[in-house]
């Protein structure tokens, strides 16, 4: 056993010791033990699991044998690429107005809502009480073509304006991408702004007062003091925005309409409807490739390796 | 309460004028007015909630006067938000920005300010505190000494009319805190810039300020150089917060000379009329009030050898404890019970012990007389703030 054997050799006849000193360095292994099997359990196995059924071929009435076929994923590429593409865009979006949205709710229970603090914070997890299926047909009630809102908002021009720009068409919200993204960006809010609240809640008061003290103004303390203190609790946020936005299907299913099929809504139905196990297999390879690399590359760019 | 510091070189740096801060129906600050000369190391003294980093932040513009006018440099300042005021603070755990290294913390203010080429002063600011070769470190790398003088450093390279410096040693320990006394106290006299420092620590105020104010309950309750304070206090609180006092309360026998004469129990004292700062009347009480160290030890078998003319107390000591440079006793007498005498270890008497009867006598020039009507305890029970205490009302 390679722990014993770079063990210093203990005195013979000290094997009691020899053994407890055994049982101590072996310690972390064991409180590892739940952690990885957990892992191996419920992430590896099923990678693997998907990973071997993205390289078969074959029906559902045959079955399926794994014949390394990689073409797959080039042609799941091929055949795919506007709904990925637009994913990232529609996800990209909600988490930018997520951020733009939560930002100033983050920071006003942070630093000026005083003793109402607990308060707003469980009224920002409050809908959270409520199914995510539930809240998102809702928002299908909201949008309807004869609702308030849409009739508010051709009232007020902004349909027109919102059509010539293509997010919407025919005066109308829901089956827009509008309507997906802003289900998008309702659903994910809270992921935002609980990161956020938690690191501008951190910064000392102090630095503000000492930024004021050396002569920047309100607009310059918040540009150089508590934004970039706020900068995990900013990429924090848009990670956990970002991602699961990327492959939600769910608004895009309910909200929108086959011209917003996101990636999710692809591989959801290559699962369940058209039972292509390898095509969905492949891309949700891709996807996770896929957001891997953005997030490796936004986490550089951002430059807070040290500090997430 | 009015309190002017004598003027020392040209120009006043600070002035308040009524100023006072209260929250709901905490008064924090009574109305105040203080003049700090320019070019002067100026120290508010207090125990913690006394409402001296109240009155700081206010010169700061931090905190909004509930009265008054703050004036800088001749200038009304009172509207004035802190990125507008000429003042730098040195805060009380440093505030330095974790996200920016030595030099950025450094180079805020001048940035700020629009200096593009700040290179050259941020680097000699960094020699001024010692600190070049850690530029590119980043607070959290240094000790606690280094990140007080970055934060020194920090406030001076602006140039500010004030320097404002709130308990800036206070999270130090001992010995370092008396290094950087004399390392701020160097940098005062290199700059000549105003320091105006806030500390409960009455050696440190004492060790570096020219002129200290102490205040006690949002009131200045003397303002004076050291020396002034120490010998010739005002209150019963300037008294017992600065160093020790034996405050003994007596009858006022005579008031018609020079000297004042008193009764405390059967001992007559003489009081020089000069140093008493309460009016004394016949008839009435007095507190009179004596340094530990002024007071000198000499055994009751040899009280003929005490000259004429000094104060004299007979009693019994109670206690002593040998501290190395000097024994201390607390002596009972039907003056007053509990009496401090510092004696130096020059010459001991082997026969003051516990016990021994004794004669405590000293040159009445060193006595002072107080109102008898203040509280004869005050500034005797005051704790030492814990340094991460936050002041009351801050």
């Amino acid at each position: 056993m390679t722990l014993a054997t770079d063990h210093p050799p203990a005195p013979p006849v000290d094997g009691a010791l020899h053994r407890s000193v055994r049982r101590k360095k072996l310690v972390p292994y064991w409180l590892l033990l739940p952690g990885i099997l957990w892992l191996l359990v419920f992430f590896a196995a099923p990678l693997v699991y998907q990973a071997s059924t993205s390289l078969q071929t074959g029906s559902l009435e045959e079955g399926f044998k794994v014949t390394w076929h990689f073409a797959t994923y080039a042609d799941a590429l091929t055949e795919y690429y506007p709904q990925f593409l637009r994913s990232v865009a529609y996800a990209a979006t909600a988490t930018a107005l997520c951020l733009v949205l939560g930002y100033p709710l983050a920071y006003l229970i942070a630093f000026r809502a005083g003793r109402w603090r607990h308060l707003l914070m469980v009224l920002v997890i409050a809908p959270f009480f409520t199914s995510f299926l539930i809240r998102t047909l809702a928002w299908k009630t909201i949008l309807s073509d004869g609702g308030p809102v849409v009739r508010a908002l051709g009232s007020l021009h902004v349909l027109a304006v919102t059509d010539a720009l293509g997010v919407t068409e025919g005066h109308r919200v829901l089956a827009t991408p509008l309507a997906v993204v802003c289900g998008l960006t309702y659903n994910f809010l809270p992921f935002m702004i609980l990161p956020l609240y938690t690191s501008l809640e951190r910064i000392d008061s102090r630095l503000h007062e000492a930024a004021g003290d050396l002569y920047a103004r309100p607009a310059t303390v918040f540009r150089k003091v508590t934004f970039p203190l706020s900068m995990p609790g900013v990429v924090a946020g848009t990670l956990l925005t970002f991602i699961p936005a990327t492959g939600d299907y769910i608004n895009a299913e309910l909200l929108g309409s086959t011209d917003q099929k996101m990636i999710g809504n692809v591989i959801q139905s290559q699962f369940l409807r058209v039972l292509d196990y390898p095509t969905a297999a492949a891309l949700s390879f891709i996807l996770m490739a896929a957001i891997l690399a953005m997030v490796t590359v936004y986490i550089r760019k951002s430059g807070t390796e040290d500090i997430v | 309460m009015t309190a002017t510091a004598t003027p020392g070189t040209s120009g006043t740096d600070v002035r308040l004028a009524g100023i006072s801060k209260t929250y709901g129906d905490f008064t924090a600050v009574h109305p105040l007015d203080l003049s700090v000369p320019a070019g002067s190391f100026f120290a508010l003294l207090g125990a913690s909630g006394c409402g001296k980093t109240t009155t700081l932040r206010m010169i700061a513009g931090l905190e909004e006067p509930t009265t008054g006018t703050v004036e800088l440099a001749g200038r009304d300042v009172t509207a004035l938000p802190p990125y507008k005021r000429s003042v730098n603070t040195v805060f009380q755990n440093y505030a330095l920005f974790p996200h920016l290294d030595i030099y950025e913390n450094v180079a805020f203010g001048l940035r700020r300010r629009g200096i593009k080429s700040v290179k050259k002063q941020v680097g000699e600011m960094l020699d001024l505190v010692q600190l070049g070769d850690l530029a590119r470190r980043r607070p959290h790398q240094l000790s606690g000494g280094q990140q007080q003088r970055v934060a020194v450093a920090r406030a001076l390279i602006n140039h500010p009319d004030v320097l404002l410096l709130d308990e800036p040693l206070g999270a130090l320990d001992l010995k370092l805190r008396r290094e950087m006394q004399l390392e701020l106290k160097r940098i005062q006299t290199e700059v000549g810039i105003t320091f105006i420092h806030v500390t409960h620590d009455q050696e440190e105020a004492m060790t570096m300020a020219d002129t200290v104010a102490v205040m006690n309950a949002g009131r200045v309750e003397q303002l004076g150089t050291p020396t002034d304070l120490y010998e010739t206090p005002r209150s019963t609180f300037v008294a017992n917060f600065l160093g020790t006092s034996n405050l003994i309360t007596a009858d006022v026998l005579d008031t018609t000379g020079d000297d004042i004469l008193l009764r405390a129990g059967d001992t007559k004292l003489t009081l020089p009329a000069t140093r008493c700062t309460a009016t004394a009347r016949t008839g009435e009480k007095l507190l009179v009030g004596i340094r530990p160290e002024k007071i000198s030890l000499t055994h009751a078998d040899d009280a003929g050898t005490v000259a004429d003319g000094r104060n004299r107390v007979t009693g019994r000591i109670a206690q002593s404890s040998f501290i190395g440079v000097s024994t201390q006793y607390l002596v009972d007498s039907p003056a007053g019970s509990g009496l401090s005498v510092y004696e130096q270890n020059v010459e001991r008497d082997s026969r003051l012990v516990p016990g021994a009867e004794v004669v405590l006598h000293w040159n009445p020039a060193h006595t002072f007389g107080l109102d008898a009507a203040q509280n004869i305890e005050a500034g005797t029970d005051v704790l030492e703030a814990v340094p991460d205490a936050r002041e009351a009302g801050t």
